[in-house]
């Protein structure tokens, strides 16, 4: 297949309106300063710093409609992550929001959220946020008590949370997440259930419930830490979902939980595999059957961002059986599962053809289970699903 | 060309040749030495010195090891102004190649003993030393690593003399590190080292000392040229194979390259092509003549090497297993003592059983197939030859547990048994013996070599010395004792098969044969040793060994209870697919048996069954 040639196979998502669904990831890689656990492109800087990579993700935006020719493209979803994209000064997202809305087209309901770390939020920004058109605030509580916060390192504490979820909600925003993450060292199971009921009782639309991950690299992997054993993980992790579920939460996806009808539609996106492009450093790209991401170098970026050509990395062609395994192993992460007639309408060949044999080994096992059109995890499934998912890669000649 | 002639002219002066090896325990500084000598006499500068120039391959260097025999010419220009041809012969320093030093040794003269000025005297000095004697070689002593701050050269000199009763207060005291005295060790060759006696005119006569396979020359054979001479042309017969040949090329060694010449006469060392596809008919050992002018008799000592050690070797991955068969064609080619023939197991599918000269010998073969041929192999555990006497009146030489007849059937057994020579510092004394009392070893006796240490003398079977006695000795004597065996006949023995069943299904690869006595002890350390090897699954998994039908002992691997890749990172779905692909190649590096995934090294577990 020649390079930057759509496979045949490959059926567009159409809408109603003839347009084609696309999602827009803008990274902010600034922080306040570095999380022990974060192995995110991210890194304190200075004013002036930030102007300059402001500049440059306006060059990129503009750039980009040339560059694919984006006239039968609509974007659905906008997700500024960081970093801590509330470090902006808010004009400046501003500025950002207006160049998206300048340059593409946005469906009428597109969600478009912005993380937010409390401590960088004051009701001015919010302002700003909310005449820019952002709908959706992404907070980065990730724990409700100051001990946690602190082994965490982060900045701020739950008290700057509380007044900044408040302050959001006093400006208007509507759909609220708030990230917590489980198994912090020190934390208990108790801990753990304290601090999702402490959310759960403010009510946000959605709550993400991350396990921490000791990332290579980062302050903790050096670190001796009192991390809880893999029965409290279990149990904390298998009792998310009920906790939730009593405050009416339904869990959609491996680690997001939601009130009905705000499920995040960005990230439900990456599972189903809407098309995305990612602008900033780093920023990851799914666009026309390829993968790649722009340049990690702070210094190439700045001088290139104008020219997104010039600064794609790791362009990587997908090939029928890459979106295949990709299909599976993002689909399977939603509660919802993966449909075995979409399966076969994309890719024209028998889900059971390609998996059939893992499919039935799991479904043996108790850890998959087929309802209607769709397979997914069972709750069992679900606690050891990385496992499961690896085995969805098929093997190469 | 003029140099050439010049040197030709040279070489045949047989008084002016020097062969000689050099012997050593491991470790003692035997290619340190060899480079050094190599460095002195100038055949390389010190720029293009790499250290260990006689050993090849990767895997010597990095082990410190020699493996394969080798073989350099160099010239040196003695402090009596006349030039000297020396042909070093590097040997195989490990108790598993013992036949090819044997061989290498009988293509010398003379041999240069490096001791070690701190450790003294060896298990393997003594058993090197004894070999060269046998081939009437003289031993020149040299001491070896006086710049240790431990050394202690006068000690050394006395043990020398008072165990292996060779003079040695001349011996030259060197650093082979430093260069230091390294020249008295040159002008000792030339003056200690007899120089060739052969008879130039009479029919040739070559001992093989070596072979390697070069895809474009044939097999490439190492000879010493005993009597008569060879050159391009002459058709030489292997007297012991009859394979019949034309010569293509003589040469001679230079530092990891071949040298052509016109012509190799009696003293000589060097090599011959002759289009030869096979390494099997060059066997080491076996003595070159000229067709049309044979030689009466051959040289002594040609011996077929037969393995001691058997395992199963399988990839990794089934699909290659044709890539196993060329591999090991291919080392069979370099290494003639390496034997293979295909079989099948259960639990592991096609793959091959085979046969080494020890389980150094094994784990080198496995390493190689490993790097040189980027195979991923499962190896299941080595055994010993079993003589299987049946009530039916057959014997079978078992080289495969699974292949044990029905207990009903077997009238009894046999295991070969080794004698072994244990060196070792007198405050470990009791520690080694309590060792080889539990590997069921019977005690022959104990010399002192001096006040502070001792040669400890056991028979014992071999199938006790294969599993990880050598590292049980070494942490026993705090890495203090060293070991030499040979084989020694067979014996009568209450062996039984014990086999090993994961998640309740019988894992054929697992299966050994042990001792009666020991079998409960091995059973319930095997499924200890199974149980940290195999990764927690999906599911519970029980371990269990038995003998027969009857359980013996049990361990169970707990079921995994948490495995979720949480996070997002922000549609970086390439990263999130890499963690997968890691996980995969995880579990491809297991072999699925029945639904337990196994990681390959789990096979060998029941070689570190040792717990102190």
């Amino acid at each position: 297949m020649p390079a930057g040639t759509a496979p045949a196979f490959r059926r567009k998502m159409v809408e109603n309106n003839g347009r084609i669904p696309l999602e827009l990831y803008i990274h902010i890689p600034f922080c306040v300063k570095k999380c022990a656990y974060c192995d995110f492109l991210s890194a304190p800087a200075d004013r002036e710093a930030r102007e300059a990579y402001v500049s440059a993700l306006l060059r990129e935006i503009r750039s980009l409609p040339g560059e694919y020719g984006l006239d039968n493209r609509e974007v659905i979803s906008v997700f500024v992550g960081g970093g801590t994209p509330s470090l902006l000064e808010g004009v400046r997202m501003k500025e950002i929001m207006d160049a998206l809305r300048e340059h593409f087209l946005f469906a009428p309901d597109a969600e478009i959220t912005v993380e937010a770390n409390p401590g960088t939020l004051d009701r001015e920004k919010l302002r700003l946020y909310g005449r820019s058109g952002i709908n959706r605030l992404s907070l980065g509580l990730q724990s409700a008590s100051d001990r946690e916060l602190r082994v965490l390192g982060r900045i701020h504490t739950c008290g700057d949370f509380l007044e900044s979820y408040r302050n959001a909600r006093e400006e208007g925003f509507a759909n609220i997440n708030v990230d917590l993450i489980s198994a912090v060292p020190g934390q208990t199971y108790e801990d753990w259930i304290r601090n999702l009921r402490t959310v759960a009782e403010l009510g946000p639309e959605h709550i993400s419930a991350y396990s921490l991950i000791i990332e290579p690299g980062t302050p903790f992997a050096q670190m001796e830490l009192d991390l809880p054993d893999e029965d409290t993980e279990y149990r904390m992790y298998e009792d998310t979902a009920a906790v939730l579920g009593e405050y009416g939460y339904r869990q959609y996806e491996i680690s997001n939980y939601a009130r009905e009808g705000f499920a995040c539609r960005h990230n439900a996106g990456y599972w189903k595999r809407t098309e995305y492009l990612g602008i900033g450093l780093g920023a990851a790209s799914l666009f026309e059957g390829r993968r790649f991401h722009n340049t990690v170098d702070m210094k190439e970026y700045l001088a290139d961002s104008g020219r997104p050509g010039a600064m794609r990395k790791d362009m990587e062609n997908l090939t029928r059986q890459d979106e295949e395994e990709e299909y599976m192993f993002l689909g399977l992460r939603m509660t919802e599962g993966v449909s075995e007639r979409k399966f076969e309408e994309q890719f024209r060949e028998k889900m059971t053809d390609v998996y059939g044999a893992v499919l039935r080994k799991y479904e043996k096992m108790g850890l998959l289970q087929k309802k209607g059109d769709f397979w997914s995890f069972t709750r069992k499934g679900i606690h050891v699903s990385n496992g499961v998912l690896a085995d969805f890669l098929q093997d190469r000649g | 060309m003029e140099d050439k002639e010049e040197e030709n002219r040279k070489v045949t002066d047989q008084s002016k040749i020097r062969n000689f090896c050099i012997i050593a325990h491991i470790d003692h500084g035997k290619s340190t030495l060899a480079d050094r000598i190599i460095e002195k006499t100038g055949l390389l500068t010190e720029r293009e010195m790499q250290s260990q120039v006689l050993d090849n391959m990767d895997l010597e260097r990095e082990r410190g090891i020699t493996i394969k025999s080798q073989a350099v010419r160099i010239v040196y220009k003695a402090k009596d102004g006349e030039e000297y041809i020396f042909n070093l012969i590097d040997t195989p320093g490990h108790v598993d190649f013992n036949y090819e030093v044997s061989r290498s040794l009988a293509a010398c003269d003379g041999a240069i003993l490096v001791v070690d000025a701190a450790q003294g005297i060896e298990a393997q000095t003594l058993a090197n030393v004894y070999l060269a004697l046998d081939h009437d070689l003289d031993v020149l002593p040299v001491i070896n690593k006086i710049d240790l701050p431990s050394a202690d050269p006068q000690r050394v000199i006395n043990e020398i003399e008072d165990v292996i009763g060779l003079e040695a207060q001349d011996a030259p005291r060197i650093s082979a590190k430093t260069g230091e005295n390294v020249e008295d060790v040159l002008e000792q060759i030339v003056q200690k080292i007899p120089a060739p006696e052969g008879d130039a005119e009479a029919p040739l006569k070559a001992l093989i000392f070596d072979s390697v396979y070069d895809s474009y020359k044939g097999v490439i054979v190492f000879c010493r040229i005993m009597d008569g001479r060879v050159k391009k042309g002459t058709t030489v017969r292997m007297m012991a194979t009859g394979f019949t040949a034309e010569v293509v090329e003589v040469g001679y060694f230079g530092a990891g390259r071949f040298i052509p010449c016109d012509e190799l006469t009696a003293g000589m060392v060097g090599y011959l092509t002759a289009s030869i596809k096979n390494v099997r008919d060059t066997r080491v050992g076996d003595t070159v003549t000229d067709a049309s002018r044979p030689c009466a008799e051959a040289l002594p000592g040609y011996k077929k090497v037969q393995p001691m050690v058997y395992c199963g070797l399988y990839p990794a991955d089934g699909a290659k297993y044709g890539d196993l068969r060329d591999a090991l064609e291919k080392l069979q080619l370099n290494d003639a003592s390496l034997f293979y023939e295909p079989e099948t197991s259960v639990a592991l599918g096609f793959g091959f059983r085979c046969g080494f000269l020890g389980l150094l010998h094994l784990e080198i073969i496995q390493e190689r197939l490993e790097r040189e041929y980027n195979l991923d192999l499962v190896t299941t555990a080595p055994s010993v030859i079993y003589k299987v006497y049946k009530t039916n009146g057959e014997v079978i030489e078992l080289t495969n547990p699974t292949n044990l007849p029905d207990p009903s059937e077997i009238d009894y057994m046999e295991e070969p048994m080794v004698e072994a020579e244990i060196m070792v510092t007198t405050e470990f004394i009791g520690a080694i013996m309590e060792l080889c009392q539990e590997r069921r070893g019977q005690y022959l006796g104990m010399d002192y070599m001096e006040e502070t240490r001792a040669l400890l003398k056991y028979r014992l079977p071999l199938n006790e010395i294969i599993y990880d006695f050598f590292d049980a000795l070494k942490s026993r004597s705090r890495g203090y004792a060293s070991l030499d065996y040979e084989l020694c006949g067979y014996e009568r023995s209450e062996l039984v098969k014990l086999d090993i069943l994961v998640n309740r299904e019988e894992v054929d690869a697992l299966s050994f044969i042990v001792h009666a006595d020991t079998a409960y002890e091995r059973g319930r350390k095997m499924c200890e040793k199974l149980k940290e090897e195999i990764p927690r699954q999906l599911f519970e998994i029980p371990i269990q060994a038995a003998i027969g039908s009857k359980i013996i002992a049990r361990e169970t691997v707990k079921a995994m209870r948490k495995d979720v890749l949480a996070k997002c990172y922000g549609g970086d779905i390439t990263r999130k697919k890499k963690l997968l692909e890691k996980q995969k190649e995880g579990k491809k590096r297991m072999r699925q048996v029945g639904n337990v995934e196994i990681p390959q090294k789990a096979f060998m577990s029941v070689l570190k069954l040792d717990d102190k």
